[in-house]
């Protein structure tokens, strides 16, 4: 069936666990688009929702890092954060394990994956679930792209990553949604957290729009690093979704800096 | 060096209950399962958030172990500010600032 629905947003911490500590402006009109893309997702009637997401160790350590693992659980379970730290209470999310099984068969045709029947999720999916899926009544099938412990992951594989999803999904007879979901520039957890190089992340976020393929793999770890922190890895989860969506633009409907939530705030849906 | 085993320890009272029983009942015993130098065991014990970041530990696995032993946001961003005066900047890792970025 393909896909029926394709986004991104952002996932940080700080959006619900310091929700008080924002300017009320900017964050409802960050929910209020949160909200706006929960109600087209549910328009949209998804069989599952594939979540392409950059892990913060919840699950994936140095001892055994997969660049890239996609789960394959009959249920996850989360947040693996302190509830209370991150306020958002611990629950069980069904999986969709047949269809997890069918697309890692096919997707590896082109990308070496692994493959995980136990996943605790962390803020990185909670939160956009929390939001998107509030009853956590969709089916998910979890991804990661290592973007914390380097060495990691080529953006151009992303891209192929992102392919092979896509071609995965069109040989499925299910109604598959994706949301990509990451930071742009932002430097979590450290002493600069809260700190956002917004040029940086509307310049990444006009390519990433435009789906210009050349300028989105054209970007260096190192460049990223030093303009964007080492919270910019997460681009991958982007590029990943341009690579699933090629040739389709996608539509900004909020970008705003919020120092207190440690990231700039995103949502944007792709027009398929 | 042992940082590895530093983020080990913080990633597996993160995510394992058994190994968060484990620590309320004795850190100590605990820290001997892990492969510490006696300032990595001292900043743990403490705990000195600041050394830890100047360590190298990663954020995403800190923040946590800092909200376990009480420290608000502000406090733990404050911590880390304290250990790069006290001890100079990170010395290695995804945290070692470029030089002029501060």
């Amino acid at each position: 069936m393909s896909l029926v629905f394709a986004g991104v947003c952002s996932h940080a911490p700080g959006i619900t666990g310091r929700a008080e500590r924002a300017d009320p402006v900017l964050r409802e009109g960050f929910y209020a688009n949160l909200d706006r893309m929960r109600a087209a997702l549910e328009a949209a009637r998804p069989e599952a929702l594939v979540i392409i997401a950059a892990e913060h160790f919840a699950n994936f350590f140095m001892n055994n890092m997969p660049a890239l693992c996609v789960g394959m659980g009959e249920h996850y379970e989360g947040p693996i954060e302190d509830e209370a730290w991150l306020r958002i209470k611990r629950t069980r999310v069904p999986g969709a394990p047949d269809l997890s099984r069918r697309l890692i068969t096919q997707m590896m045709h082109q990308v070496d994956l692994a493959y995980a029947e136990e996943w605790k999720f962390d803020h990185g999916i909670m939160v956009p679930l929390h939001f998107l899926t509030p009853r956590y009544d969709v089916p998910v099938i979890p991804v990661n792209i290592n973007c914390q412990g380097p060495p990691l992951i080529p953006l151009e594989r992303c891209w192929v990553f992102g392919q092979a999803l896509r071609r995965a999904c069109d040989a499925a007879p299910e109604r598959i949604a994706v949301v990509a979901t990451g930071g742009i520039s932002h430097w979590p957890a450290t002493p600069d957290s809260g700190k956002i190089n917004e040029a940086w992340d509307r310049a990444f976020l006009a390519k990433f729009l435009a789906n210009r393929k050349q300028e989105l793999l054209a970007y260096t770890d190192a460049d990223t690093h030093r303009e964007a922190g080492q919270g910019g890895f997460e681009v991958r989860t982007f590029i990943a979704l341009a690579g699933a969506t090629e040739g389709s633009t996608a539509e900004l409907w909020f970008y705003a800096p919020i120092p207190i939530f440690a990231v700039g705030c995103t949502v944007a849906v792709v027009k398929l | 060096m042992s940082l590895y085993h530093v983020q080990k320890f913080l990633y597996q009272l993160n995510r394992d209950p058994a190994v968060r029983r484990q620590y309320e009942q004795s850190l100590d015993g605990l820290l001997e399962s892990y492969e510490l130098t006696a300032e990595e065991r001292r900043a743990i014990r403490e705990p000195d958030i600041g050394l830890l970041y100047v360590m190298g530990v990663n954020g995403q696995l800190l923040m946590h172990y800092a909200a376990l032993r009480g420290f608000e946001w502000d406090a733990y961003l404050e911590a880390m500010r304290e250990g790069e005066r006290r001890y100079g900047p990170v010395r290695t890792g995804l945290y070692v600032r470029a030089e002029g970025s501060r």
